[in-house]
């Protein structure tokens, strides 16, 4: 009995200190209403991390109000008026997990580290974004406010 | 049974592609259709592609005498146009001996040890990729024609599980982009639908001739999923499983590809 359970906690342990590493949140409806970090984020540097293909890697999908950017995707909605059409509430969770309102989507978890298989070395037990980035990022597409014209 | 026959009619009726789909034959593209003009100019021509250098070094070394054996290649199989034709369309192919499937690289590689006793050549070596890509030129418009017996399809069913399974750090399976959104662009770029069809390829990004496990470790390092080294059962399942899902479709090798 002692040995299973200490087989079990041992097993567990490395996913619950992985956990440990990002911020609790609440999920309510399709939106998790309070910010990652506390505070707001700063869209100036969330609009660098959403054209920047290594960090954000957002515009390998997505196409958005980046004139400056010439090669960006079409697999996924233009980011023009995302601010219109959800709350920052709703952003973040699509962000943090998109997987949670639409489990087959293409679009991957930026703040979420279990259940995820075969993670390279170099990127296991971190999410794709910290949890400052995804508020940045949060707060850069809460200001696109106009649909594409 | 029947309602898997009556959910697919009415898939059908519905015109709706259920997501996970592999991609109906009609649809079927290679990536040579999603090129330029111009890249597609530069496959067109044996003077102005690239790859036949390397299909011009492997007939070179089909010829040349190797191993403690001191045999060549065509000391055993001949004429390779006559004796290799078709070949790559069945590779990879379940070997009995070994009881799992290999790639035209493993089988050359066997024949090295057992036909010349000489030493394996290393993945991804000019000489392996020479012979590779001399050996499947000759099956050059040949359509791909994957065996269907029961241990071929066993390992097909393992590559397929392969294809559709999320990993890495971006939570991705190859299904994902190459199965259900092939038409879209990937920053700027045609998605393609990883048709395998011209390997071993000459890539542009590359500026060298590489195979089809070089090209499926590249996909996914860019998924942040760990790669299975080359060579591994895995990623000679997935080239099988590729290799029967373009059933059909003819070999371009060598292919040039962006």
């Amino acid at each position: 009995m002692l040995v299973a359970g200490l087989a079990a906690a041992l097993a567990c342990s490395p996913a619950v200190d992985a956990r440990a590493e990002l911020a609790s949140y609440a999920v309510v409806g399709d939106a998790i209403p309070v910010s990652l970090t506390g505070a707001g984020g700063d869209p100036k540097k969330g609009r660098a991390i959403v054209a920047n293909r290594q960090v954000g890697l957002c515009l390998l999908c997505h196409s958005g109000p980046f004139p400056e950017e010439r090669f960006q995707g079409t697999l996924a909605p233009d980011l023009s008026g995302a601010g219109s059409r959800w709350s920052p509430g709703q952003l973040r969770l699509r962000i943090v997990d998109s997987t949670r309102i639409n489990p087959a989507t293409i679009m991957p978890p930026y703040y979420r580290i279990d259940g995820l298989e075969r993670v390279t070395p170099a990127f296991t037990g971190k999410p794709i974004l910290n949890a400052e980035q995804v508020e940045d990022v949060v707060a850069y597409l809460a200001t696109l406010r106009d649909a594409k014209q | 049974m029947r309602i898997g026959h009556a959910a697919a009619a009415l898939t059908i009726l519905a015109g709706i592609v259920p997501a996970g789909a592999e991609i109906a034959t009609a649809q079927r593209k290679s990536g040579y259709d999603f090129m330029a003009r111009t890249t597609q100019a530069m496959q067109d021509g044996d003077t102005s592609n690239p790859g036949m250098l390397w299909v011009l070094d492997g007939a070179a070394l089909w010829d040349r005498k190797a191993g403690a054996a001191n045999r060549s290649c065509a000391d055993c199989h001949g004429d390779a146009p006559t004796s290799m034709k078709g070949v790559a369309a069945r590779y990879p192919e379940f070997n009995a001996t070994l009881g799992r499937p290999i790639n035209i690289e493993q089988r050359i590689n066997l024949c090295r040890a057992d036909r010349q006793q000489a030493k394996p050549l290393p993945y991804e070596s000019k000489d392996l990729l020479a012979l590779t890509a001399f050996v499947a030129r000759q099956s050059r418009g040949q359509p791909i024609a994957i065996a269907e017996d029961e241990p071929t399809r066993r390992s097909v069913e393992t590559g397929r599980a392969a294809f559709v399974r999320r990993q890495g750090q971006l939570n991705l399976s190859c299904a994902q982009c190459h199965d259900d959104n092939w038409s879209g662009r990937l920053a700027g770029n045609p998605l393609t639908q990883g048709q395998p069809t011209g390997y071993p390829i000459y890539r542009l990004e590359w500026q060298s001739l590489g195979s089809l496990q070089r090209r499926l470790r590249n996909c996914l390092t860019g998924m942040r999923a760990e790669a299975p080294a080359l060579g591994a059962q895995e990623l000679v399942d997935l080239e099988l499983y590729l290799m029967s899902r373009a059933r059909g479709m003819p070999i371009e090798t060598p292919a040039v590809r962006p």
